[in-house]
This record gives C-alpha cells, sequence and structure tokens, in this order.
C-alpha cells in the first residue's frame, strides 16, 4: 500500500507542476489544434477554382455543351486555350494551369456511339500535387446531361484521366488518424523524456534518490498524467476531425480508446528510455526528433507503406507510430477491432513491456 | 552491530584517471557533529554521496546504521535525511507542497502529515511564506526548508553538504542553532563545509585535501597538537619582512593579517621567539613579537598544501 501512496504522491506533484506550467500546459491543446487546422486544409476535399487549360480540337455545338458543363460545377476555372498538345504539356509544366481538358476531333462521334465506351475527351492533370489531382479525379465520371438522355450508359466514364507525376491517389481522410499518430508521438515522448531529464537537470533527482522511492514508482508515478494528457489530445484531435473536417468515425468508443492507450504507452515507454539515457533536456529533444522524423515520414501518415522501399519498411515496422497509423485507420475509417489487428496490437504490447523492463534496469537509483 | 552511525574504510571513487576520494577511513560515534572541512573540489560531496549510497565506491566499505552499502541501501533510506549543496526542492511548487510531497514520499502517516508541517514551517520561521514558491524564497529562506524537508522524517543520521554556502552569517548562526537542537534530540550529523568558523563548532573534524584526509579529531585537540607554534609579529613593512622569513628554514608559512603578520614555526623550536630573533637579528629589531594560542586556520594550513 506503501507504495501506491508514494506513486500518486508523485503523480499528484507532477499535476500541480504542470498546472504551473503555462507552456507545456498550452502545448498539449495547441499542438492538437494547430497542426489539425494547418492539415485542416489539406484535408478539405472541397476544392474549387482550379486554373485550368482547354484544347478543343473538335470546336463543335457538342464541345460547348461539354465545357460549358464542366464550368458549371466550379470545380475547374478555364483561363486558357491552346491549339496543340505540346503547348498544354508545356503550361502545365510550367505550372500555368494545373490541368488541361482536351476534347478530340471525333467528339461529336464518340458522342452519337456511347455503345463504344470510348470517354469523350481527356483530362491532363498535374498528379504534384494530391489535392488537386484527387479533386479532377472526381471529374472523370461527371454525367454530362445535355448529351445522355436515355442512353443509361453510366458506367463508363466521361473523360479519360491521365495523371503526370503522380499516378498514386490517396484519401486525405486518412490524414487526421495519421496525425493522431504524429501528435501522440512528439507530446508523449517529449514530456516524458524532458520531464524526467529536467529533475535531473535541476537536481531534484538527487534528492529523490535517497529517498525511500523505488524507481519503478517514479516512473509510473510520472507517466500517468501524460496517459491523461494523451487521452485529451486524442479527444481533440477525433473530435474536431470529426466535426470540421468530416472525418467518419466508424470504429466503437472502446476500440479507438484502447488503441490509443497502446500507443501511449508505447510512446511513454519510449520517452523513459530517452530520458535514461539523455543528460540534457536539450539532448532529449534531439533524439524525440530523431525519433519523431522516421514515424512521420515512415509510418504510412504521408507516404503509403507499400510505396516504400524494403528497408524502409523494414525501419517502419520497428516504429510504433507505424502500427498505430494501421490500427488507428483500421478503427476508425473501417470499424475493425484490435483482435482483427493482431500483429499491430501485439506489437505495442510487446514494445511497452521490453521498453519498461529496459527503462526500470537502465534507470538505476544512483548517480554513477 | 556497531555503535558507531557511520564506519568507513579505505573508501575510494575515481572519475576516470582522477581521484576524487582516495582511501578514506571513517569512524563517526552516534549523536555527535562531524565536519568535512575542505576547499572546493577536495572530495567533500563525493564523500558524502559514497556514504548516501548515491554513488558506488571502487574500494573500500561502507557501513551506515549497522548497514552495509551498497547492498543495503533500500532499508537505509528511511532513517537518513541528504541536504543537497544545490537546492534540490521543487522551485514550482510552494512550500507547503514541496513539505506534503517529501512527506508522502517517507510514507509519513496520513494523519500526522499537517501536524507535522505545520511543526516544522513554525520550527523554521517559515509559516508566512507556507504558500510562496519555493523559487521565490531569499537563499536563507530556501536552505531552512532544505533543513526542514531533510528531517521530515526524523532520521537518524543527517547530511549536510555545504548547507551555509549560500547564507549570511548571521542565518548561519542561527542554522547552528537548529543543528544543535537536533543533535541534542539525538541526531548523528555530518556537516561538510569550507567556513573555519562553522568547522571549529563541529564535536569532530576531518580535514580534506584533494580527496585525502589530512586530520581528524576535535577542533580543540586538532589545535593543541599542532606540530607548530604560532607567532604573531607586529610592525611597519611586512612585505618586506614576509619575504625575508619565508626563506627562514623551519619558518613553515606566513601570512599576513592586517598589521599583524601570523607566523608558524616548526614546534621543534620550544622557544620560538628567541630562535627567531637569533635567526633573523638585524631584521627583527623594530618589531613585536608574541606566541599566540593556534587557530582553526593555522591547523588548516598546516594539514594542508596551503602553505607549499
Ligand atoms: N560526476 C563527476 N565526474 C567527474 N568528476 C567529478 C564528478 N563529481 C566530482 N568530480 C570531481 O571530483 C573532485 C571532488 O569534487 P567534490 O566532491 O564535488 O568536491 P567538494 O564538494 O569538496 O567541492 C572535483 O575535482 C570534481 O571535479
Ligand atoms: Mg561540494
Amino acid at each position: 500500500m506503501k507504495f501506491l501512496l508514494r506513486i500518486s504522491a508523485i503523480t499528484f506533484k507532477e499535476f500541480r507542476q504542470l498546472s504551473r506550467d503555462r507552456l507545456t500546459f498550452g502545448m498539449v491543446v495547441m499542438i492538437p489544434l494547430i497542426q489539425l487546422l494547418l492539415f485542416g486544409y489539406a484535408i478539405n476535399n472541397n476544392i474549387r477554382n482550379i486554373n485550368a487549360g482547354l484544347l478543343d480540337q473538335s470546336d463543335s455545338s457538342t464541345s460547348r455543351i461539354i465545357i460549358d458543363t464542366v464550368k458549371a460545377t466550379q470545380v475547374v476555372n478555364i483561363i486558357e486555350q491552346y491549339f496543340s498538345i505540346a503547348d498544354a504539356e508545356a503550361a502545365i509544366t510550367k505550372g500555368n494551369v494545373r490541368a488541361v481538358l482536351v476534347l478530340p476531333r471525333d467528339l461529336p462521334q464518340r458522342v452519337a456511339n456511347p455503345a463504344d465506351d470510348r470517354a469523350l475527351g481527356q483530362w491532363i492533370v498535374d498528379g504534384s500535387d494530391n489535392i488537386v489531382s484527387s479533386a479532377l479525379l472526381g471529374l472523370a465520371r461527371m454525367p454530362i446531361a445535355p448529351l445522355q438522355q436515355g442512353t443509361g450508359n453510366t458506367v463508363s466514364a466521361t473523360f479519360d484521366t491521365v495523371l503526370y507525376f503522380n499516378p498514386e491517389r490517396r484519401t486525405p481522410v486518412n490524414i487526421v488518424p495519421g496525425l493522431l499518430a504524429v501528435i501522440l508521438t512528439m507530446t508523449m515522448i517529449l514530456f516524458t523524456a524532458t520531464a524526467i531529464v529536467r529533475e535531473k537537470e535541476r537536481g531534484n533527482l538527487e534528492l529523490l534518490i535517497t529517498t525511500p522511492i523505488r524507481s519503478f514508482e517514479l516512473m509510473l508515478g510520472k507517466i500517468i498524467p501524460y496517459i491523461l494528457i494523451g487521452l485529451v489530445q486524442m479527444f481533440i484531435i477525433l473530435t474536431l476531425g470529426h466535426f470540421v473536417f468530416d472525418v467518419p468515425i466508424n470504429g466503437q468508443p472502446l476500440q479507438i480508446v484502447s488503441a490509443t492507450l497502446l500507443f501511449i504507452a508505447a510512446s511513454l515507454t519510449l520517452g523513459l528510455l530517452i530520458s535514461t539515457v539523455a543528460l540534457t533536456q536539450l539532448q532529449a529533444m534531439q533524439m524525440t526528433v530523431f525519433v519523431l522524423l522516421p514515424s512521420i515520414l515512415l509510418s504510412g501518415f504521408l507516404f503509403p507503406y507499400e510505396g516504400m522501399p524494403k528497408p524502409a519498411q523494414m525501419i517502419a515496422e520497428g516504429l510504433p507510430a507505424t502500427h498505430f497509423v494501421r490500427m488507428i485507420r483500421g478503427v476508425v475509417l473501417r470499424d475493425a477491432s484490435l483482435t482483427d489487428m493482431q500483429g499491430d496490437t501485439l506489437f505495442l504490447v510487446a514494445f511497452t513491456v521490453v521498453g519498461m523492463i529496459l527503462a526500470t534496469l537502465k534507470f538505476r537509483k544512483s548517480l554513477d | 552491530m556497531t555503535n558507531a552511525a557511520i564506519d568507513a574504510s579505505g573508501l575510494t571513487r575515481r572519475f576516470g584517471s582522477y581521484t576524487a576520494v582516495d582511501h578514506l577511513d571513517l569512524h563517526i560515534p552516534r549523536g555527535c557533529i562531524y565536519g568535512f572541512l575542505g576547499p572546493n573540489g577536495s572530495g567533500k560531496s563525493t564523500s558524502i554521496r559514497l556514504l548516501t549510497g548515491l554513488l558506488t565506491p571502487d574500494e573500500g566499505t561502507v557501513n551506515i546504521l549497522g548497514l552495509q552499502l551498497p547492498r543495503q541501501a533500500e532499508e537505509l533510506r528511511g532513517r537518513i535525511g541528504y541536504m543537497t549543496q544545490k537546492f534540490s526542492l521543487f522551485g514550482d511548487l510552494t512550500l507547503q507542497e514541496n513539505l506534503q510531497f517529501i512527506a508522502r514520499i517517507y510514507g509519513l502517516p496520513r494523519k500526522g502529515i499537517k501536524a507535522r508541517i505545520a511543526d516544522l514551517l513554525e520550527r523554521y520561521d517559515l509559516t508566512r511564506q507556507s504558500k510562496q514558491l519555493a523559487d521565490t524564497l531569499s537563499g536563507g529562506q530556501k536552505q531552512r526548508l532544505a533543513l526542514a524537508a531533510a528531517t521530515i522524517h526524523n532520521p537518524e543520521l543527517l547530511f549536510l553538504d555545504e548547507p551555509t554556502s549560500a547564507v549570511d552569517p548571521e542565518n548561519r548562526r542561527d542554522f547552528w542553532e537548529k543543528l544543535f537542537d537536533l543533535s541534542d534530540a539525538g541526531t548523528t550529523i555530518l556537516v561538510s563545509t569550507h567556513y573555519m568558523d562553522e568547522a571549529e563548532r563541529c564535536h569532530y573534524l576531518a580535514i580534506l585535501e584533494t580527496g585525502r584526509k589530512r586530520a581528524d579529531d576535535t577542533p580543540q585537540n586538532l589545535m593543541q597538537n599542532m606540530s607548530a607554534n604560532v607567532v604573531e609579529i607586529s610592525g611597519n613593512s611586512l612585505r618586506r619582512l614576509k619575504q625575508q622569513l619565508l626563506l627562514t628554514p623551519d619558518v613553515i608559512s606566513v601570512a599576513q593579517q592586517g598589521i599583524r603578520l601570523r607566523v608558524l614555526v616548526d614546534k621543534g623550536h620550544t622557544d620560538p621567539l628567541s630562535w627567531l630573533r637569533a635567526e633573523c637579528p638585524a631584521s627583527l629589531n623594530d618589531y613585536q613579537l608574541a606566541v599566540v594560542r593556534p587557530s582553526l586556520e593555522d591547523v588548516f594550513v598546516m594539514s594542508t598544501g596551503a602553505h607549499r
């Protein structure tokens, strides 16, 4: 029972100090808010007025109907007109326009024979910007009502689409759950690592280790507040993501919280490990960045895991964030459960247990 | 089971190739105030860390209150108190919160904590500051708070590492009154210092230099058994005389103190005054010479390299 009292004494003290540490307290709330709002623009797929060009080789009444229909969507804003494919491509390369609509010479015939299944025209799209290209890809299947009366042929595409520069498409909805992984990685590791190293720096640790507190109690007491902080951040990110950016929350709350708790535990463990090695807060921060960067780049948050070369995938497999990105997307978007994602669940559990043991062994109560 | 509070032999600790504590032997009886006197870097803090189990010795054995270190270090925790050289309580907590935290860590019974803290705040004259953040305290107040925290669990043995280095002389005097109170109540105290006046208040004293113990005894015995006589010389042109005396064999050290020179002469000369006058007949004619009682500073000069 004494050990519970000691743990709670540490936790209580930690909360007191946190409540006075405006900066950290602000970061707890501001990091998720700001990141989410920044990424929010990327998530917002309701894009309008993309600058586009036109290459109308048929120059017919049919082509004018199509052009008017496309303009009516307000997705694109046709600002230039070309007379050859080469000009059109050059305009995209220079960045004058993000896309060019090409209407072929035989357009009237294509409209007349819907049975051919040939697209009416082609969008040449600058794929280097995912968000723009996804918006344009949405135009591929748009119906051109005045031309398709009674045909019932809505399966074949109205336009062909050629994506230049970046042939892969991604759903922006992926970003919010992924962001949860990145923000938790950043704050959880940084907060625990610096919270413990700070006491080393300020000399508090010299006092603490002459008291009856055990290393295990000290570490547990110090991470409990951060578990709660992590949950608060999860709540902020998912609520905001859902209500402001329309991210569907399909998973069970219990599953979402459990998955997040697992990841928080793994990240806190990593923070503890860092704190046993780092001598100053600056070192702790540098080591956090060392973990954070691959977590952002390799976890599948920004780039799909499948697209990475083998060595990168192997590094990614060693990062808790990779497993959490997979889990939380599964749980939030596809309503998967932790048992559906056994491999990732087990990895996080094992990571935490092994890390905790290492940290407790490494954190000896001495100044040696 | 020994009757000593601290029993250490051959205690040695190295940092790389530097030996910070070099074969230190200590035998400190229960109930006394024991002082470590030494200049900065002489190994006082390192010795205390070895004795509290914060550092592991490279060589030697330590027995504290009958417990063997480092094996039984955890059992010892609740029975000792340690006041670090650098203030190590939490600057962003109030006095009250700091003491509450320490009390809980030591597992004091819940009901007693409030009264115990009120009592300590009262005793160390901190009641008015109890809601103040520790960072905003003055040097003297911080030091009293640290002592209150180190004694909250009534330890049998108290380690104080240069407790008065950031404190003015008056606060220092008051602080020692508190230490004598604790000592009267039966607490054994080990205190390190580089102030002579403070060292003189200890029951026993060890003089440390570059990690070695140069002397240890009661301050009175140290002064009495010093292997030199002290001669005070007053007169004019002391600087020139000082240079001359330093060249005389068997003059161990010469220090100017205002209008006097304090000269340490080897004890082999039973009558140091006539010996000195015989050694430098011409130059000493215009001066008054007198043999005076040795001070602790003289002992310190004798036992350390300060005169070399
Ligand atoms: N952790 C350490 N690493 C390296 N050298 C140290 C360490 N701690 C102390 N020392 C060295 O040991 C010597 C004694 O230091 P210390 O015990 O702090 O002396 P004091 O407390 O008497 O001023 C000094 O020279 C100091 O530089
Ligand atoms: Mg020191």
